[in-house]
C-alpha cells in the first residue's frame, strides 16, 4: 500500500509538466491555433524562469519570467500563423527549433546549477489540512507541493471558463467556425491572439517547473520531449481540460515506471522502459483515431488559418 | 477628426515569379540584418562574424568537400521530406527513418558481410531503403485508415528509433574489442561507400534523386496525385484517385530515402552505427524542404547553403567562441522571416479610406 501510494504521489509530479503543456496546447487548439512549438515554449519557460528565480529569489517573479518567456515565443508563432498567416505545422516545428537553441544559449552559464533554497523551501510538500489526512486519496492528492495544486487549479478553472463562461463559448465558436463566429461580431483575431499567447504563458509554466522543482537544477535540453507528449495528450484528453488532468497524471506514471520496475528486480532494458510513453501515445492516437466520435474531434477549424476576405 | 484608414490584405491573382523570388531574398536580407542585430548582443562585428562563416564553409578545398558532406544527407532527406509534405503529410519522422535505414544496413555489414564490395554496397541501400519505408509506412497506414495525426506519431517514433539504437549500441551490438567504451564495431572495408573525387559517393546519389524526384513529383502521374491531395482531399476522391494507396506509396518512398540517408552515413561519414548517426538532419531537413517551396532543384541550392551555414557556424564557433546554440537561434530567425515573407508573395495590400460606413455603403 504504502509502495502504491508513493507511486501514485511521484506520478502526479511528474505529471506535472505535461499538464501545463496539455492545457496550454488545449486553450491554443481551441482557438483554432494548432501549435506545434511546445517544446519550444517549455524549454523557453524553462530557462528564463529559472535564471530569473536564480537572480532574484523570487518565486512569483521567477514564474511571471517564466510565462512571459512562454507567451513571447507564442507570439512569434501568432504572429506568423494569425497576422501572416503561415503555415501552422511548420512555423510551430520552427518554433520549436528556434526555442531550443534559445534555451541552451541563455541558459549555457547556468547548466547544472541548482534552483535556490528559497524556491525550493516555497515548492515543498505540503499537506492540506483535513483534506491531506483522508485515507489513500490524502497522501496522493493533498501532500502536494504549492505548483502540483496550482495545477488542479489550472485545469479547474481552464473547464469553468470553457463550458460555463460566454467568452469559453465564444472561444469554442472560434475554434469551430472562425466564419460563423466573426459574423456574430466576436473579434477572431483578438481571440486567436490571446488564448494563443494563454497557451504559451501555460507551456512556459510547465518547463519552469521542470527546472525549478521536478529536477530541480537547469539541464541541456530539460524538457526531453514532453512538449511532444502534451501535443499527443490534447488529443486523449479529448481538448477537454478535465480529462487532461487525467492523461497528465497517467502519463507522468509511466515517465516514471522505469525506476519502479527495475527496483522490483524485473530484468528488462532501461532502453525498452524509455520507450513506454512514446508507444503509449502512438496507441492512444490510433485508438482515438478508431473510434472517432463527434465529441471526442476536435475543433473543426484547428490547423486552418482565417482570412475574413475568403470565408 | 481623423479620417480612418485602414489596409486590407487581398490575395493577389497569380504572384509573379520574379516578384516572388525577390521577396524571398528580401526576406533573408532581412532575416540577416536581425541576425546582426544578434549578433551585436554578443559584442561581435556581424561582417566579420559573416566573412568568417563563409570562409568557414568554403575557404580551403577541405571546408569545401566537408560542406559538401554536410549536405548530403540534407539534400536526400529534404526530398524524402518534400514528397510527404507536397501530400500536406507532415512527415516529421526523418530522424527516426534515417536511424532505422541505418540499423538495417548496419546488420547486413557487420553480420553477413561476407560478399564482394558492389553486392555489399547494393544489399545495404536497399536494406537500409526498405527498413526506412517500412517504419515510415507504420504512421502512413494509420493515417489512410483512421486519419490518425501523423505529426505526433511520426515524432513519437523517432524516440523509439533512437532508444532501440541506443539499446543495440550499449546492449548485444557492443563491440567487446573496444575497451569498455560503448560503441560499435566499424564496418569491414567492402562496406564503405568509395570515394569520387575525394568525396563519397553519395553526392553523385544525391544528385540522381534530386532529378528522379523532380520528374516524379513533375512528370508523373503518381507525382500528379500526390500534389491533388495534397491541395484538396474532395478534389482527389473526385478525381477518383486511390488515396489510401497513393498515401502508402508516397509515405514508403519517403521514409525510403530517409533509411537511405541512414545507409550513407553510417556507410560513408561513420563507418559504424551509432546513436549520433542522424545528427538531427531529419529536423533540419524540414527547414530546407520548406525554405526550397518542396522544390527538388532548389532543394539543392537551400541544402547546399544550409550545410555551409552549419558548417560555417560550427567555424565560427570555434574563431569567435560562439557557442552552438547561437547557430541554431540564427536558423530559426531565418526561417522566421522566409515563413513571414510568405504571405507578401500571396497577397497585397490596398488602402481603404474610409469616409463613414453609410457614405461607403451609399457608394456601392
Amino acid at each position: 500500500m504504502e509502495a502504491v501510494i508513493s507511486f501514485l504521489h511521484a506520478a502526479i509530479v511528474a505529471g506535472t509538466p505535461l499538464l501545463f503543456a496539455t492545457l496550454g496546447e488545449i486553450i491554443t487548439e481551441r482557438s483554432g491555433n494548432l501549435n506545434l512549438g511546445v517544446e519550444g515554449m517549455m524549454l523557453m519557460g524553462a530557462v528564463i524562469g529559472f535564471m530569473v528565480g536564480l537572480n532574484t529569489e523570487s518565486t512569483t517573479l521567477a514564474l511571471l519570467a517564466a510565462m512571459i518567456a512562454g507567451a513571447g515565443g507564442a507570439l512569434i508563432f501568432a504572429f506568423l500563423t494569425i497576422t501572416l498567416r503561415a503555415n501552422q505545422v511548420v512555423s510551430g516545428l520552427t518554433l520549436t527549433i528556434f526555442g531550443t537553441g534559445f534555451a541552451d544559449f541563455v541558459g549555457q552559464d547556468l547548466i547544472g546549477q541548482i534552483a535556490p533554497e528559497s524556491l525550493r523551501l516555497f515548492f515543498r510538500p505540503y499537506t492540506i489540512p483535513l483534506l491531506g489526512d483522508i485515507p489513500f486519496i490524502g497522501p496522493v492528492l493533498f501532500r502536494q507541493d504549492a505548483f502540483v495544486y496550482l495545477g488542479y487549479a489550472a485545469s479547474i478553472l481552464l473547464g469553468l471558463y470553457l463550458y460555463k463562461t460566454s467568452t469559453g463559448m465564444n472561444l469554442r465558436a472560434v475554434g469551430e467556425n472562425p466564419g460563423a463566429a466573426d459574423a456574430a461580431g466576436i473579434n477572431v483575431t483578438l481571440y486567436k491572439y490571446l488564448h494563443t499567447l494563454l497557451g504559451g504563458a501555460l507551456c512556459g509554466l510547465g518547463g519552469a517547473y521542470l527546472s525549478l522543482v521536478y529536477v530541480p537544477a537547469l539541464q541541456e535540453g530539460v524538457t526531453a520531449g514532453r512538449g511532444w507528449i502534451a501535443v499527443a495528450l490534447v488529443i486523449f484528453a479529448a481538448w477537454n481540460p478535465y480529462k487532461a488532468l487525467f492523461g497528465a497524471y497517467l502519463f507522468g506514471g509511466l515517465d516514471i515506471i522505469g525506476f519502479r520496475i527495475q527496483n522490483l528486480g524485473i530484468d528488462v532494458s532501461q532502453y525498452f522502459i524509455d520507450m513506454l510513453p512514446y508507444m503509449v501515445t502512438i496507441t492512444v492516437l490510433v485508438v482515438v483515431s478508431m473510434r472517432k466520435s463527434r465529441e471526442k474531434a476536435g475543433p473543426k477549424a484547428c490547423g486552418i488559418p482565417y482570412f475574413r476576405e475568403e470565408r | 477628426m481623423i479620417m480612418p484608414i485602414t489596409i486590407r490584405a487581398i490575395k493577389k491573382s497569380e504572384p509573379g515569379r520574379m516578384k516572388a523570388a525577390s521577396i524571398r531574398i528580401g526576406a533573408i536580407i532581412l532575416a540577416l540584418v536581425a541576425s546582426s542585430l544578434f549578433i551585436l548582443l554578443l559584442s561581435l562585428n556581424p561582417a566579420d562574424v559573416y566573412i568568417k562563416m563563409i570562409q568557414g564553409a568554403f575557404g580551403t578545398a577541405y571546408r569545401i568537400k566537408e560542406t559538401i558532406v554536410k549536405a548530403i544527407p540534407l539534400v536526400i532527406t529534404s526530398l524524402g521530406i518534400a514528397i510527404a509534405f507536397k501530400m500536406q503529410f507532415w512527415n516529421i519522422g526523418g530522424e527516426g527513418q534515417i536511424a532505422i535505414g541505418s540499423f538495417a544496413a548496419s546488420y547486413f555489414a557487420l553480420y553477413m558481410n561476407d560478399m564482394p564490395m558492389p553486392l555489399m554496397l547494393t544489399v545495404m541501400i536497399l536494406a537500409g531503403m526498405l527498413a526506412g519505408g517500412l517504419w515510415a509506412l507504420i504512421p502512413a497506414f494509420f493515417k489512410a485508415q483512421w486519419g490518425t495525426n501523423e505529426t505526433i506519431v511520426t515524432l513519437m517514433m523517432n524516440y523509439i528509433a533512437l532508444k532501440w539504437v541506443m539499446f543495440l549500441q550499449y546492449g548485444p551490438w557492443r563491440d567487446p574489442k573496444s575497451l569498455g567504451f560503448p560503441k560499435i564495431a566499424n564496418f569491414p572495408q567492402n562496406a564503405v561507400l568509395p570515394k569520387l573525387l575525394g568525396v563519397h559517393v553519395g553526392w553523385v546519389i544525391a544528385l540522381i534523386l534530386v532529378v528522379v524526384v523532380y520528374i516524379f513529383i513533375n512528370h508523373t502521374k503518381k507525382g500528379y496525385e500526390i500534389a491533388v491531395i495534397g491541395e484538396s482531399i474532395n478534389t482527389a476522391r473526385y478525381a477518383g484517385i486511390n488515396i489510401k494507396k497513393t498515401i502508402l506509396i508516397a509515405i514508403m518512398l519517403s521514409g525510403g530515402l530517409c533509411g537511405l540517408v541512414g545507409m550513407i552515413q553510417a556507410s560513408a561519414v561513420n563507418y559504424t552505427l551509432s546513436v549520433e548517426i542522424t545528427g538531427g538532419v531529419g529536423y533540419t531537413a524540414i527547414i530546407t524542404a520548406w525554405l526550397a517551396a518542396l522544390s527538388a532543384p532548389l532543394i539543392l541550392i537551400v541544402s547546399i547553403l544550409f550545410a555551409a551555414l552549419l558548417e560555417g557556424g560550427s567555424y565560427i564557433q570555434t574563431v569567435f567562441g560562439i557557442p552552438q546554440a547561437a547557430a541554431e537561434i540564427l536558423q530559426g530567425i531565418i526561417l522566421f522571416f522566409v515563413l513571414g515573407s510568405e504571405f507578401f508573395v500571396r497577397y497585397k495590400f490596398v488602402i481603404v479610406k474610409k469616409h463613414s460606413a453609410i457614405a461607403e455603403k451609399g457608394a456601392d
